[in-house]
């Protein structure tokens, strides 16, 4: 559990960043003896006073014998000579070099370094136009209420519309069945009333009625003949 | 700054025998001391960004030197 309260990186001793190395090391005179010995040796006995040390010391060396001169001498001193001629010769190559491997590693690494932050800032970007387009959620969220909305209405309409047409169809159908049955009795009824006015005609009447007739269309020629 | 705590190179040459006295020459401390010793000499002229043959030539020499003490006695016949 990390507590968020506790401070982080308060003391100065923090492995990062790690300080960069210095540019050149100390300065060493002949490759061998570090200039702070000819320094040290320079108010008492001026310039020269190292290499008369050295020279009396390597004389005294030899003489007392504390120094043989042996066969190793020679290899030492064949050896030392090829070297310093190696070194003088390619040593500024071989630097160049290094120094160009150098180059190429701390060029690797800051590229990845500014990769990491591009991707970083395109992220941030990324963000903040998500951001921006979360605001824009409120009126597409009014659209679809409006959308349900009128769906729903029309929906009930429509059942509304389908519930009239029912409940009139079914009052129809009594209608029909009411004017069907007056309609019926009707007919019957007059049927019936025709059946017995024809059956109360005896024979009896139907000559006297068809006597009247004749008689009363002669009436009517003679009137007809008058009035032309 | 204070006499026990300064660097050989530091130490004026009438103070030895005090330094000398404040040292540690206990195990650790004998350890501690030449593992000091080693860093500053790799810290000043082996890691840094533009070296010459100085940092490896003067090791090659003091063991030029070295072997040549210890073989003294066989080489001087």
């Amino acid at each position: 559990v990390l507590h968020t309260t506790r401070p982080l990186h308060t003391t100065q001793q923090s492995l990062a960043p790690v300080p960069p190395l210095p540019e050149k090391g100390g300065e060493v005179r002949h490759g061998l003896i570090p200039e702070e010995f000819f320094q040290f040796l320079y108010p008492k006995t001026g310039v020269t006073g190292p290499y008369m040390l050295g020279t009396g010391l390597l004389l005294y060396l030899l003489s007392k014998e504390i120094y043989v001169v042996n066969h190793e001498t020679a290899a030492a001193a064949c050896i030392l000579t090829v070297i310093i001629y190696a070194i003088k010769k390619f040593g500024a190559d071989v630097g160049a070099f290094a120094d160009k491997l150098n180059e190429e590693k701390v060029a690797a690494a800051l590229a990845m370094k500014n990769e990491a932050i591009q991707t970083l800032q395109t992220a941030i970007k990324e963000e903040e136009k998500e951001q921006w387009r979360a605001e824009g959620h409120s009126y597409l969220f009014n659209a679809k209420r409006n959308n349900i909305a009128m769906l729903l209405e029309t929906n009930y309409r429509e059942r509304l519309l389908t519930v009239y047409n029912e409940v009139k169809k079914r009052l129809d159908y009594q209608v029909a069945m009411q004017n069907l049955k007056r309609q019926k009795e009707q007919d019957h009824m007059i049927q019936w009333v025709e059946k017995n006015v024809v059956q109360s005609i005896t024979p009896q009447q139907q000559k006297e009625s068809i006597a009247k007739c004749i008689l009363d269309l002669k009436a009517l020629s003679k009137s007809a003949h008058a009035a032309v | 700054g204070p006499l026990s705590e300064r660097p050989l190179m530091e130490v004026r040459l009438g103070e030895l025998h005090t330094w000398i006295s404040t040292c540690n020459f206990s195990p650790q401390g004998l350890l501690g001391a030449v593992h000091r010793a080693w860093s500053s000499y790799c810290a000043k002229y082996i890691h840094v960004k533009q070296g010459g043959p100085a940092g490896i030539s003067m090791l090659l020499a003091g063991y030029c030197l070295l072997s040549y003490g210890w073989n003294y006695q066989h080489l001087s016949k």
